[in-house]
Formats: structure tokens, sequence, C-alpha cells
């Protein structure tokens, strides 16, 4: 009989706590399979947030250092710079990535380190009960918006990636989800080619990946898969945003 | 030599690897120095963050890859690298961390200061931790120390702070090095930089249960209880027939002793002692000297500060004065010897 499907040697034999329906344990598996299969588990060394996800280091079965909210790509950039030879990724929400550690990821971009970032878009704060994001859509209620987000006064959903895009050091930034068995392959392949945008020493490299909070967005897992494919991706619409892994001025 | 040269280039012959800095005055000499010698050196990085938080953020992560890593700062700067430090404390990561200190609270002035000694010798960021505080008061001391920090670092897995100010950074002195680390140097055994030939590792504070937190900080505790045995460091000068001691620290202890010569050749009994770590703080001293002593003269440029440590070390026990010059305001050695002097002849000290 013929091995199909089994668990990554970079994850730990340890149940996922996840909520039902939650993206980020298919994210971590994903990361885990293309950590195998480019064989970088010797040499890989990943920076959790707080978050959700925080520990994730009970998942993987990688060399994982915490760091503080939204600080992960100055912790990144310390490492690589210690040791080019390390493959260092942060794993980071919106809350961390796009409010609180937008200076340390912006200069990590432009500065074009070597590094990658997996970018968990939810649209919320998962971890400290769902309050708005700087991600979270016009009149989308949280608990820090019972009314709905009021863009008027809240500011619009911040598109990271986009404005990542325009930073020189930044060689390769895909907005994936995963919201279905095709989204998931595609966000497989991106994760992949944004570790190789590292590997071959191109420059920073972000993958942004829209993924469901069933229990802050109050819906069940099935209806907040579709709520992904039906309102999320208006906004933030999936695809490659930028590629110069094979353009001349990638540094 | 300016003493923030001075402290570059001791810090990159005591092997520092990684400097990470954002400009602020008057400390700026220090990056520019690393800028120019350590950004050309094999195997080494300069870099010039956007943000105080993102230089200590890098020195974190140099540190988890094994690096000597330094940043330095004055003290508004200082201030934002509380959250770090406060990691690396709990991360148990070497570092070492320079504080040229400056007139606060709030943007102060750019003059020298010492208001910077409770966030230095409390922890100064969020949790139950000590950080190393070392005091330079010279040229030499500033080398000197600067090696002692990255040792420090490394031997008790801490972070290290040189308390400086603006003052000693902008002095000239001639300065001897005395020690060049080996080119290379070897990569610290809990280095994280790869799961390679060994079980993945995981470096990090967050738990979910308090039980678990409570060892980390006995653990931390027996380490700071060791660090008090074995590394607490002053000078005493002339406090042998002192009738009068005062005690002050860093460019203060300068300014100090100068004025005590003068009360010496007065025929005043006065001395000093200053205390170069500040934390830990020569406590023990300061209770063998209140044997002999009666008067204590706390002198600092703060409204009094480590003034609190002398009285908990004196455990109410001789009698305290305090003389303090806060804002960036330098006193002079003069008007120290006034206070002296008014000190010992209402005392009846002659
Ligand atoms: C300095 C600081 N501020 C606030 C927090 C509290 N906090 C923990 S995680 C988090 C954000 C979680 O949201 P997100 O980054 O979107 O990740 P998710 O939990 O949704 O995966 C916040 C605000 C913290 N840990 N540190
Ligand atoms: S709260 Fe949301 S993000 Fe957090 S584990 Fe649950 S579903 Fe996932």
């Amino acid at each position: 009989m013929r091995k199909v499907y089994s668990r990554p040697k970079s994850l730990k034999r340890n149940p996922f706590h996840y909520c039902p329906g939650c993206g980020h344990s298919i994210i971590h598996r994903l990361i885990a399979e293309v950590i195998d299969e480019m064989n970088l588990r010797d040499i890989v060394v990943g920076i959790p947030p707080p978050g959700c996800s925080v520990f994730a280091h009970h998942y993987f079965d990688i060399d994982m250092a915490e760091s503080a909210h939204g600080r992960e790509a100055a912790v990144a950039t310390g490492i690589k710079r210690t040791d080019p030879e390390v493959i260092v990724f942060t794993y980071q929400g919106d809350g961390d990535l796009a409010a609180i550690g937008t200076a340390e990821t912006i200069h990590a971009a432009n500065r074009g380190e070597r590094i990658t970032s997996i970018f968990v878009n939810n649209a919320v704060y998962g971890m400290t009960g769902g309050q708005m994001a700087p991600t979270t859509l016009s009149g989308q209620k949280t608990t820090t918006t019972p009314y709905g987000r009021d863009v008027s006064l809240e500011g619009y959903p911040i598109k990271m990636s986009e404005m990542l895009a325009l930073a020189r050091g930044a060689v390769y930034i895909e907005r994936t989800a995963v919201s279905s068995p095709a989204n998931i392959r595609k966000t497989k392949k991106a994760i992949r080619k944004a570790f190789q945008a590292q590997i071959d020493g191109l420059g920073y490299s972000l993958v942004e990946i829209l993924s469901a909070c069933p229990t802050n967005w109050r819906m069940s897992p099935l209806e907040s898969w579709q709520w992904i494919e039906k309102v999320m991706t208006k906004e933030f619409p999936l695809g490659v945003i930028k590629d110069a892994t094979g353009a001349s001025d990638a540094n | 030599m300016n003493g923030n040269s001075t402290i570059g280039e001791a810090a990159i012959r005591a092997g520092c690897q990684g400097y990470f800095g954002y400009p602020i005055t008057p400390q700026n000499e220090l990056t520019e120095y690393m800028a120019t010698h350590l950004s050309r050196k094999k195997g080494c990085t300069f870099i010039q963050a956007e943000s105080e938080i993102a230089a200590i953020n890098m020195v974190y992560g140099a540190s988890l890859a094994g690096a000597r890593a330094m940043t330095s700062s004055s003290s508004p700067g200082i201030s934002l690298k509380q959250e770090g430090i406060s990691y690396l404390a709990a991360c148990e990561l070497p570092a070492v961390i320079v504080n040229m200190s400056r007139g606060g609270p709030g943007l102060g002035s750019i003059s020298a200061s010492q208001s910077d000694y409770f966030q230095a010798t409390r922890g100064g960021g969020h949790g139950d931790y000590r950080t190393i505080v070392l005091a330079p008061s010279s040229g030499q001391e500033l080398a000197d120390l600067t090696h002692r920090a990255f040792d420090l670092a490394d031997k008790y897995l801490i972070p290290v702070i040189i308390l400086g100010d603006a003052m000693l950074g902008q002095m000239m002195e001639p300065v001897e090095f005395k020690y060049e680390a080996p080119e290379e140097l070897p990569v610290r055994s809990n280095a994280m930089r790869g799961a390679k030939g060994h079980p993945s590792r995981v470096i990090k504070t967050f738990t979910s249960k308090p039980s678990e937190l409570e060892e980390i900080n006995w653990s931390l505790f027996r380490r700071y209880q060791l660090i008090k045995k074995q590394e607490t460091s002053y000078e005493a000068f002339m406090v042998e027939d002192a009738e009068l001691i005062v005690i002050a620290f860093g460019i203060a202890a300068r300014i100090a002793k100068g004025a005590i010569k003068t009360a010496r050749s007065n025929g005043l009994k006065v001395g000093m002692l200053r205390p170069i770590t500040l934390w830990p703080f020569p406590s023990d001293k300061v209770r063998e000297l209140a044997k002999k002593t009666k008067y204590f003269l706390v002198f600092e440029m703060n409204m009094g500060q480590m003034i609190e440590d002398v009285q908990l070390a004196l455990e109410g026990k001789g009698e305290i004065f305090f003389h303090g010059r806060p804002g960036g305001v330098i006193p002079t050695p003069s008007e120290v010897s006034l206070i002296v002097s008014r000190l010992c002849y209402q005392k009846g000290l002659k």
C-alpha cells in the first residue's frame, strides 16, 4: 500500500489546540511540509508571535524563538545578519504585523532582509478576544467595533501586501487563502516560492494568507470559509502582488 | 579619543559581532564609530535601525543566534528599549546596552545627568528581573568596563547596562586597550541556528502555567544572588580614617574626588566610596564603612536616587546627607568642596 499522507517531520506529535475551522493549523502544516520538502529543517529558525499562534513551538519540530509583539522582523534580522546561512521566517497575525509591527516590517522589507514573513490575516485580533484589527472589513462587527467598523472613524482595512510591494527590497509578495482545497494548494506553492527567494538571497518575501477565525467571526467553520471566498477576497484580492525574483533589480 | 568612540573600540576588541543603533545625542560618536569600523569587520554587522525598539530586537535576534551583540542610546531611547531588555532578561540572553544618559524627564536636555539610576538598577522594563549595571567614571574605565560587560553578559546570560552620561561620552582622554578577542570567537553552544544534530529547541517566556513561570523567576533569582556574591565592585578612596564619606558614582564621583583632595589638603578626614556596579550595589561595603564612619554624603546628578540604596544598606545607622544637581547641570568640584567643608564644620569634624 502506498502512503499518501502522514505527519511532516517538522511537526511534533502534538494535537493542535486551535478552534475548529481555524486557519492556523492548516498554515502550520503547510509550512512544515515545505520545510520538509525543501530539506530546511536543520537550518531553519521560526519566530512565532504573541497571538493565537504563540504556542507554535508546541507543534513545529524546528528551532523557534519567541518575539515581542510585532518585533519579529527585527528579531529575524538579527538572526539572519549573524548567520546568513540560517533560513529565518516570521509567523505573524494581522494585529501583529499590520498594527504594532508596521515599522519593523516595512523597514525589514525595505532593507531587503533575506527573511520570509508568513502573515496570517484573519481580520481580527484572535487571541485577545476578537477586537478590531487594521484589516477588519468596513462594517464588520468586532468586540471593539460593536456597531461595525466605521471607516470614517476607524480607517480602512489596511493593505500591507500592496504597501510592502512598493519597497524595493521586497522581492516576492503573494496573497492567498486557506479557504478551499485549491487555495490551500496555492498557499503551499506561495510559501515555497517565498522560501526560495530567501534561499537565493534575493531579498524580503511575504505570503499573506486569508485565514478563518470562526470563533470571533461568530460563524461555523463552513460559513467562515465561504465568507473568506465571497467577502474577504473582495477587499483583499488573491494573487501574486510582486514577483521580482527574476528581475534584474532584485538585490 | 572621546568616550563614545572608546566604548566602540573596546566593544570591537571584546569581540562584538553585531551593533544595532539609532541616532540620539549625546552618544552618536559611538554609533558612527561602529558604522566606520565594525561594519568593515569580517562576519560582523552594523545596522542603523528604524527605532530603538527595532535596534534592541535586532540585538535580541543576534544574541539568539549566538553573537556578542550590543546597542547604545541615551535616556529617551533607553526607555524605548525596555520592552526588549525585559525579553532578553526573560530568555536569558546576553547583550550589552549602553546608556550615555542625559537630563530628563521627557526629551529633557542633552547635557550629562544621572537621572536614569532608578530605571537602570530596578530592571527598567516590566517583570521581575535585574540587569547588571556598570558605572564607568573615566575614559580608561569606559574601555575596561565595556570588555567586562561582554564577559559578564556571556558568563551569566544576562543583559548588562553600561550607565555613562553625556560628559563621559564627549570627554577626550588617553586610553589603553588591554584586550583583544581572538579573530574568530567560538559559537555559543545554545546559539539558535537550526536543529542540526540536536533536537529542536524553543526559546520562550510565555506560558499558560504560572508555576512554570514561577520556576523561571526562581532560577533568575538564584542567578542574581550569585551575581551579587561574585561581581559586586567599587572603589574605596581614602576611607580608612575618614569621618565623612562621600558616596558617588560615575562622573559625579570624578567631580567629588577633586573636592575630597581639597578637603584632605585642608586637614579634613574625608573619603569616598564609588560603586562601580550599581546593581549589584555594594551594600555590604557601605555597612562595613558605617562601623567606623558616622557621616555619609550622597552626591548625585539627580534629585536623589542612589541615596535609597544607601539608606537600605545603612539600615538606619549613620547619618546621611544629600547633594544633587538634576536636569543636566554639571556641578563643579568647588561646589562639592563647599558642601563638604560646611558639613565638616557643622559636625565639628577636623
Ligand atoms: C506589547 C503588547 N501589547 C499587547 C499584547 C496583547 N496581544 C497579544 S496577541 C495580540 C494580537 C493578536 O492578534 P493577531 O496578531 O491578529 O493574531 P491572532 O491572534 O489573530 O492570530 C495582542 C494585542 C501583547 N502581547 N504585547
Ligand atoms: S480564536 Fe480564531 S484565530 Fe484563534 S484559534 Fe480560534 S479560530 Fe483560530
